[in-house]
């Protein structure tokens, strides 16, 4: 059950180049590991969709990018500051897998914190641009770190069920590598509750409003 | 009176949203399936956003056998949002509308090709089809927004739907290249508040068909203004993407709002921003009918 509450927030870390922001949970559930949550930016017109990356007692933690306006806005907010949050949203990853292996991409290592506690710290695949972007590994147990230019993909092995969240190229990749696997897809949408239509992507031939119907999908 | 804009509110995903409206306006139903233009179909601007969704929709078969009967279930008076590529698309569909509250043509998507005629043809060809409340959709884009208003006022339009969004383009801070997919979309949310305002101030003197009024809202206030500027109705749209609670919190506004100015009810708001009287327009409680 999603619901809209302004929170306060309790702390912003920097994780290399992204920043950790921890909310007070307030009324709001953690759902499950893949769902998202609408994040107010400060002095923007439209919420920001972010995964739960760590659920610690009574918070709600986001792993935030500062690529553009709204998340850099996001990213400087720090204690005593509050903002209004709507979820959890959206479909989160099945966890009922025998053998589940993370496979993650950049900023697409966010709900694997969260999802690698769910599954009992499974084995992770992590691919980063840099060093400083791959300190972000750390959050993840037992994760092995991939950098540029080397792909996540070249070291993919057979026999896991794979659980993928990263740039699209690399979801595509994961895809033709393994059927089965669970991909968790990212869109800009204004709403988060599929209101807008912003999010729609064409996927194995179907369109998807990936907030209501993902973000993460089936890959066959 | 409050409604959602066209496109702006599913309300099978959010019933709860629709149900605070006094009717809920679907999303744009053209002829044949739309899958709708390729991402991204959204951008944030620095006082609005874009949107170049293009009429993604089941088309009419399905929406007539799939959506419309649950749209129903909702017990929510429903205004049926018409498109189409010719006046005879327009026509066709509003021949086989019955049960709804009322039409809204979308005469004024800025993502999609235009019908050859204008937009009062299309609302002659319509009116020939159909005895439901006709609401034309015009675009701000116009010179004289309010020439068009008299024009299909003529062809037998009951009200008009004021704005639709207008065309713009955002470029990546990065590549400097657009952000949307397909490099246009519709300007929504403050930035179009004073041209809504416009153009209900000026359609508004023009024609004594009522108005709803949109572009923008986002509190009592800026409903307020509205209503001032000649709109019977008020429609929230981008604002809805932000705060799914935005009907009751408006709502709750547009009272303390009138009430510091000594109104009592909405209606002796509308028009205030004339200093000549309007012209008397119909109420709308004819468009607010669950049919059945």
């Amino acid at each position: 059950m999603s619901v809209r509450e302004r929170l306060r927030v309790v702390g912003a870390e920097p994780v290399g180049p992204y920043t950790l922001l921890r909310v007070a949970r307030g009324g709001l559930e953690t759902g499950v590991p893949g769902q998202f949550f609408m994040l107010e930016a400060p002095g923007r017109l439209l919420p920001r969709p972010m995964s739960l990356c760590l659920a610690p007692p009574g918070e709600l933690a986001f792993l935030i990018d500062p690529i553009g306006s709204g998340t850099r806005a996001l990213c400087a907010l720090g204690r005593c500051d509050a903002l209004t949050v709507l979820g959890p949203l959206g479909n989160g990853f099945r966890l009922d897998v025998a053998r589940p292996l993370l496979v993650g991409g950049g900023i697409g290592v966010a709900p694997f914190p969260f999802l690698s506690e769910a599954l009992g710290r499974p084995p992770a695949l992590l691919g980063f641009r840099s060093a400083h972007h791959a300190e972000a590994a750390a959050l993840v147990p037992n994760a092995e770190v991939v950098l540029d230019p080397e792909y996540v993909t070249a070291r993919l092995r057979g026999g896991y069920d794979v659980l993928a969240c990263g740039p699209e190229p690399m979801l595509e990749a994961v895809r033709a590598l393994a059927p089965g696997a669970q991909l968790a897809w990212e869109a800009p949408m204004a709403c988060g509750y599929g209101a807008c239509y912003g999010c729609a992507v064409e996927i194995g031939g179907e369109w998807k409003r990936l907030c209501v119907e993902g973000p993460v999908l089936r890959a066959a | 009176m409050l409604l959602n804009a066209s496109g702006c509110l599913d309300a099978l995903t959010a019933p709860e949203t629709a149900r605070a409206f006094d009717a809920f306006v679907t999303k744009t139903v053209t002829p044949l399936p739309r899958e709708g233009n390729a991402p991204v179909r959204i951008a944030e601007t620095e006082s609005g956003m874009l949107n170049s969704i293009g009429l993604a929709n089941p088309g009419r078969e399905r929406f007539l056998a799939e959506v419309l009967p649950r749209l129903r279930e909702l017990d929510l008076p429903i205004w049926v949002s018409v498109g189409g590529f010719s006046a005879r698309e327009y026509a066709e569909t509003c021949e086989q509308l019955e049960g709804i509250a009322a039409i809204e043509l979308n005469l004024s998507c800025p993502n999609v090709d235009e019908a050859p005629e204008s937009a009062a043809e299309i609302v002659a060809a319509c009116r020939e089809r159909t005895t439901l409340p006709l609401f034309a959709k015009l675009s701000p884009a116009a010179w004289d927004i309010a020439e068009n208003a008299r024009a299909v006022a003529a062809a037998g339009s009951d009200g008009l739907s004021l704005v639709n969004t207008i065309r713009g383009l955002a470029l990546d801070e990065r590549t400097l290249t657009p952000k949307l997919g397909a490099a246009f979309g519709g300007l929504s949310g403050p930035a179009l508040r004073p041209i809504a305002l416009a153009a209900v101030y000026a359609c508004s003197r023009a024609v004594d068909l009522p108005i709803v009024g949109m572009g923008g809202v986002r509190t009592g206030r800026d409903a307020l203004d509205l209503l001032a500027c000649g709109s019977s109705a008020v429609a929230l749209g981008t604002v809805l993407f932000a705060d799914p609670e935005a009907p009751s919190r408006v709502r709750a506004e547009l009272v303390a709002e009138l009430a510091a100015r000594g109104l009592e009810r909405p209606e002796d708001a509308v028009g205030l921003a004339h200093a000549e009287r309007l012209l008397i327009r119909k109420p709308l409680d004819f468009a607010v009918k669950a049919l059945v």
